[in-house]
């Protein structure tokens, strides 16, 4: 017989589900929560200076473990803090729990000090969510909140648990089991055999790997299809690294800011072998003009993703995984010679343009010279924008969960405080976030958090003083009137670095900034590298927001 | 604006129209507690499609309850059930013909 109030549970239950470090930020609602962590050895808090950044952190583990991870706030404005980072794991389908303390139910709908209704708010930006109404209800709320933000499509569920639950007592006969995932759906294995003959009989076929391939730890037997059937492969931003950039069969990223040749191999696609990916507007333009000639095949597990956007002709519901294990010993091994040298030829002629490249000073240069200090199990992050862009198409990505970014959402701010996660899950790894100046002001006092926690994260500041590609889109599609998106100001990121206890170095008056980098990527503990770039340099080719792929201007 | 601007500018595409007049109504089994409903509502709400008509009550013990939802078919309605179904208080969804009588003699509390 145990008995303990509701937040001891709470802990206790976190504990048994293998929590051990919890980003978050107190507040009057959630005490009682805070009291009950301050009596655990397990789990290490830590304390954020703004509830979005503990979203982020928490995200940041659990992109990176690939396992729940959790953030805790208070009512109210904390719970409201919370939402952008909630949302943002819907969209990249992260596991991730939020914790929120509420009013106590007797105040709710009384507009009580911070009070807001944290689950009417969350219900379309969550898997699920709970509003718990007694401490008893704990001990099937907290484990049912991991079992599915884990299963199937894993995303994040929240918790909002009034203040006046966490103090009640309850008590119980036996803790309850520690959840694991439920098991994936079950698939037609007919299915699986009419998606090898396609693949067999398919002269132009390429293989399109989204996020789902990550989330399922499905990288190698993608790679594996890929190899045995000859299928040129695209990547998503989310499945970046799941084949190895530098593979021989990797188109790299396709859509609005992939290569051209990528887009134009897809457009001469006679079959689409769609793994773990949801048709994004971003990934494939204008819906109609997306693979014309293509049949699809698509594997997800998310039902409700499969003819979506685009009808497939062969549509399996099921883990990438075990669909992959399924498929591989059915499908032949193939050459495809002339297909492959035509991949190739268009790749010679529409190849990615990188211009200044061997130049440290430049976007590309500059994404380079980093990559170039280290190795594969670095942490990739970034924030939103040109920057992240840039990265996606020149970083040499070669594993799987080495880049994190907001892909769905697009959140700035985003890229520091993963960072900081990713840094607490891997703490033998060096992660850097590449930012902008514009998205790194949108969670910089996580400064204090980095400095204080100690961890190896880098952050590489491309600054251009601008929102830039704002600034790129009112120069392209604006007729060059810029609004907003120039900062007047600049900011000293150096100070603001220092202000906050962390260690900052300037790459502009370096004599020679590979040095400078190197140094500082290989100093332990946080940093932030300043690099000012030019704000006239645009991210290219792009395709113009509701276009075709097949559009690409630059 | 120059020809070349309006070559480049954006393209957003248009609203596709969803004018169905075949009535079709969905039987859902869903867990009984606070909130089901908005869960439910929203999913509606967000894409506009039209509910025409909403009925719950639980079922047996309370448990669970039973939604019956009165709707206007469209060529989204098999995508809605499946966002539907995704739900994890939703525990089954059933389709059946508009003419399903469990609407039909309400028309008196609408008069």
């Amino acid at each position: 017989m145990y008995q303990m109030t509701g937040a001891d549970l709470i802990v206790k239950l976190l504990e048994r589900q293998g929590i051990n470090t919890i980003a978050g930020v107190p507040g009057g609602a959630a005490l009682p929560m805070y009291d009950a962590l301050s009596k655990s050895e397990q789990i290490h808090h830590v304390l954020c200076r703004h509830e979005q950044g503990a979203g982020f952190i928490a995200q940041g583990m659990a992109r990176v473990s690939g396992r729940p991870e959790v953030c805790l706030a208070s009512s109210g404005p904390g719970a409201t803090n919370l939402i952008t980072a909630i949302a943002d794991a819907k969209l990249d389908s992260i596991p991730m729990i939020a914790l929120t303390g509420q009013v106590p139910l007797s105040m709710i709908g009384t507009d009580a000090f911070q009070e807001v209704d944290t689950y009417g708010l969350t219900i379309p930006i969550t898997k699920h969510n709970f509003l718990v109404r007694s401490a008893k209800e704990l001990l099937t709320a907290v484990p049912s909140a991991f079992r599915i933000a884990m299963s199937d499509r894993p995303g994040p569920v929240l918790i909002d648990v009034p203040k006046d639950v966490q103090n009640q007592m309850v008590s119980f006969e036996e803790f309850p089991d520690v959840v694991v995932p439920d098991a994936a759906p079950s698939f037609d294995i007919a299915a699986i055999e009419e998606a090898a003959r396609m693949i067999e009989v398919a002269e132009r076929p390429v293989l399109y790997l989204g996020g789902g391939v990550i989330h399922s730890g499905a990288a190698h037997m993608a790679v594996t299809l890929a190899e045995q059937a000859s299928l040129p492969t695209t990547m998503t931003l989310m499945a970046l690294g799941a084949m190895p950039m530098d593979h021989p069969l990797s188109l790299g990223m396709l859509g609005m800011h992939g290569a051209r040749y990528t887009n134009y191999v897809l457009e001469e696609a006679d079959l689409l072998i769609c793994v773990g990916a949801r048709f994004d507007d971003r990934a494939i333009g204008k819906t109609a003009e997306f693979c014309p000639n293509a049949k699809i095949i698509h594997i997800d597990i998310d039902r409700s993703e499969l003819h979506k956007v685009k009808n497939a002709h062969v549509a399996i519901a099921g883990d990438v995984g075990q669909v992959l294990s399924e498929l591989l010993p059915r499908v032949k091994p193939q050459l495809r010679k002339r297909w492959l040298s035509h991949v190739e030829s268009l790749k010679g002629r529409f190849p990615l343009a990188m211009p200044g490249v061997d130049n440290p000073r430049s976007p590309y240069g500059l994404i380079h010279a980093v990559a170039n200090c280290l190795d594969d199990s670095a942490i990739i992050t970034s924030d939103v924008g040109q920057h992240q862009m840039w990265v996606a198409q020149a970083y040499p990505f070669r594993r799987s969960r080495q880049w994190l970014n907001s892909g769905g959402l697009g959140t700035m701010g985003f890229g520091f405080p993963a960072a900081i996660g990713a840094a607490l899950a891997a703490p033998d790894r060096t992660v850097v976030c590449f930012s902008g100046d514009g998205s790194l002001k949108m969670n910089i006092q996580e400064m204090a958090t980095a400095a204080q926690e100690n961890v190896n994260v880098k952050i590489v500041l491309m600054n251009n003083q601008s929102l830039g590609l704002v600034h790129q889109q009112q120069n392209l599609f604006y007729g060059k009137r810029i609004m907003a998106s120039r900062y007047e100001r600049p900011t000293d990121f150096l100070k603001i670095a220092d202000g906050f206890g962390m260690r900052a170095v300037d790459l502009d008056p370096a004599p020679n900034p590979r040095a400078t980098l190197a140094e500082a990527l290989n100093t332990p503990g946080p940093c932030l590298i300043h690099a000012t770039i030019d704000p006239n340099e645009f991210v290219y080719p792009m395709v113009p927001p509701g276009a075709a792929n097949s559009e690409m201007i630059g | 604006m120059s020809e070349q601007n309006t070559n480049l500018s954006e393209y957003i595409p248009d609203v596709p129209e969803h004018n169905g007049f075949t009535k079709v109504v969905l039987e859902l089994g869903v867990a009984n507690h606070p909130g089901v409903m908005s869960h439910i509502c929203g999913l509606f709400a967000r894409r506009a499609f039209n509910v025409e008509g909403i009925l719950c009550m639980p079922v047996g013990s309370g448990e669970t309850s039973r939604i019956w939802l009165l709707i206007f078919e469209d060529e989204r309605l098999s995508k809605m059930i499946k966002q539907v179904e995704k739900l994890e208080d939703v525990l089954y969804v059933k389709q059946h013909a508009g003419e399903h009588p469990v609407f039909g003699r309400l028309d008196e509390f609408f008069q």
